[in-house]
């Protein structure tokens, strides 16, 4: 087995008052797509730092690319590609200057830098914006700009804390396809993201992490396969009938939730499901049968939901 | 001030297998450009942005020294000269007293300007530092490339400066040059107190317009340069003693015009303007390390 380009064990972050991470342990395996999964505060991006060589553990083990943090940060950054939640561009520059000021960080000589930046501009679609203000940009934009500076140093890995929040639907579908393009070109990515799509879409593996700790590891199908059903019914009775009918289905399906306005049946076919509620009596206002997904998995796991 | 930060990897970290120590060496390889010249690609950054406000920078470097000299070296001189004679202050006319002052001035000027508002954009409005950290610059070459930068700015404005006490006339002493490098201690030494100070604002609630209000207004009108020191009463004239303006200035006056004082204090005035600079260095480095590391 190759050697894993992150590899963490029981690794805590610790501030005054509070711990963000509390004793996270995985392997990622060089040309993988992994993905943190979980709700805000939840100690992802924390864990992004510390991966990322700029945020110091307070303890246990951590191996990026084969180095300590604490020891090789810069030997360590000069090989990864970062695009933080936060926009940091230079709104004092323009786009295309926004590449070369980044790969000169990197000690790359200006000649180097100046062929790739034209290339990845072309890569994230941005080549006719070479010469614009950074604050001209739409967000979908200046987070292609972001993911095109954090490749100028041909990262072996790439971090990515919540690429796509905050975009249109568009936005995010044009991201994704660049991203899948990095990962079908073999780059290692690592992203954060409260987003199941995203997840689905671009992660090989990941980890559900809730209050500083994993809740659960594995591929998305697989997941979804332990910790749900293959599809889930949706039904609302409203919501002042709600907790009156839900007494009546339990029993229905592998599981059933019952949230304050709608209940989740959990089965391999939502149909027969909605079949056999008809059958019994139970009409309700709408109903939905759809595939389950990462959502699910997390609001079996925490009882909470990803987004609140 | 040197540019490298942190020294250089050399060991293995007592990695045994091949393939470990393969990875490391190409690893030290790939940050070693950076770990050698970080400060100095900090510092292109911030040249590269100062392009951007070039016109200002010239304005002001040209424009400053015109306008100060002649209202007050010309001006305000009349007045100074015509009541107290052609020798008013230290035995010179009022314009040759008081332009080693407005020079080490006008690098206080560009410190208070240079050292404030880009530090709070670099951390906060537009959190561009956290994006250099993130590559392999580290916190400390950070801090470096801005103070390189700023002298860099503060060298120009000071030679222009000069250049007009030498159209005006200002300048009898032969090594009255050496006021340029004097000015660049002195606004060096203020200004990176000002960064350390500006880097442990988590917001700008107005404190930075009170630097300006109540910190360099007082110590540009206290400090010995408009008039003596020993003309304020006895019990304010500790502003002159801590004040960098005021050292730099009396120091540059001994070179501009051969003002007498005693070595043992032109050496005071030296150690004073490095200490300020070596504190306000090390204090920067420190604070900035600490709020780039969450």
């Amino acid at each position: 087995m190759p050697e894993p380009v992150i590899a963490t064990q029981n690794l805590i972050k610790r501030y005054q008052d509070f711990v963000a991470v509390d004793g996270i342990s995985f392997e990622v395996a060089p040309g993988e797509s992994f993905g943190l999964l979980g709700p805000n505060g939840a100690g992802k991006s924390t864990t992004m730092r510390m991966i990322g060589a700029v945020s110091t553990r307070t303890s246990g083990d951590l191996n990026v690319l084969g180095l300590d943090p604490n020891r090789y940060g810069p030997e360590i950054r000069s090989q990864l590609g970062v695009v933080p939640q936060e926009n940091n561009l230079d709104m004092e520059l323009k786009v295309r200057e926004n590449l070369l000021v980044y790969g000169r960080y990197f000690g790359l000589p200006r000649a180097r830098v100046a062929r790739r930046a034209d290339e990845l501009l072309e890569f994230a679609q941005l080549a006719d914006k070479a010469s614009a203000k950074v604050d001209d940009l739409s967000g979908g934009m200046k987070r292609r700009l972001t993911i095109a500076r954090a490749l100028i140093n041909d990262p072996r890995l790439l971090l990515l804390d919540e690429p796509t929040t905050g975009l249109d639907p568009q936005a995010r579908h044009i991201l994704w396809d660049r991203l899948f393009r990095l990962k079908e070109q073999g780059t290692t990515l690592l992203l954060t993201t409260h987003y199941m799509d995203e997840a689905e879409q671009l992660c090989d593996r990941l980890v559900v992490v809730d209050k500083g700790r994993i809740m659960a590891e594995g591929s998305p199908a697989d997941l979804i396969r332990r910790y749900s059903s293959r599809e889930v019914l949706e039904v609302r009775f409203g919501s002042t009938q709600n907790a009156a009918v839900a007494d009546r289905i339990q029993g229905f399906g592998e599981r059933v939730d019952v949230l304050p306005d709608r209940i989740l049946v959990y089965s391999d076919s939502g149909e027969n499901e909605l079949e056999q509620m008809t059958a019994a009596g139970l009409r309700p206002i709408t109903s939905l049968v759809r595939r389950s997904s990462l959502e699910d998995v997390f609001l079996r796991l925490t009882g909470r939901n990803l987004i609140e | 001030m040197s540019a490298g930060d942190a020294g250089s990897v050399r060991d293995a970290d007592g990695a045994g297998d091949g393939i470990r120590s393969q990875t490391l060496a190409a690893a030290v390889a790939a940050a070693a450009r950076t770990r050698r010249y970080g400060s100095w690609y900090v510092a292109e950054h911030r040249f590269r942005v100062m392009r951007s406000y070039a016109q200002t920078v010239l304005f002001t470097a040209v424009g400053s020294p015109l306008i100060y000299l002649y209202a007050m070296g010309v001006g305000l001189a009349s007045l100074v000269d015509g009541n107290l004679g052609g020798n008013a202050v230290n035995g010179v006319s009022y314009l040759v007293f008081l332009a080693p002052a407005l020079l080490s001035s006008s690098a206080i000027a560009v410190a208070s300007e240079e050292f404030t508002y880009p530090i709070m954009l670099g951390f906060k409005w537009n959190p561009t530092f956290f994006g250099m950290n993130a590559s392999s610059i580290q916190p400390g070459q950070i801090v470096n490339g801005i103070l390189i930068s700023v002298a860099a700015r503060m060298l120009l404005t000071c030679a222009i400066f000069y250049v007009f006490m030498l159209v005006f006339g200002a300048v009898p002493g032969a090594l009255g040059f050496i006021a340029v490098p004097v000015a660049l201690l002195t606004g060096l030494a203020f200004g990176a107190l000002v960064m350390a100070y500006t880097a442990t604002l988590k917001d700008d609630t107005g404190q930075l317009a009170m630097l300006q209000r109540f910190v360099v207004l007082p110590m540009t009108l206290f400090s010995g340069t408009f008039f003596p020191l020993d003309l304020l009463p006895p019990y304010l004239q500790w502003i002159g003693w801590i004040s960098p303006l005021w050292h730099g200035t009396e120091l540059s006056r001994v070179f501009a015009y051969g003002r007498p004082e005693p070595i043992w204090l032109s050496v005071v005035h030296v150690l004073y303007l490095t200490a300020l600079l070596a504190i306000g260095w090390f204090w920067a480095r420190r604070l900035t390390l600490r709020r780039l590391n969450k």
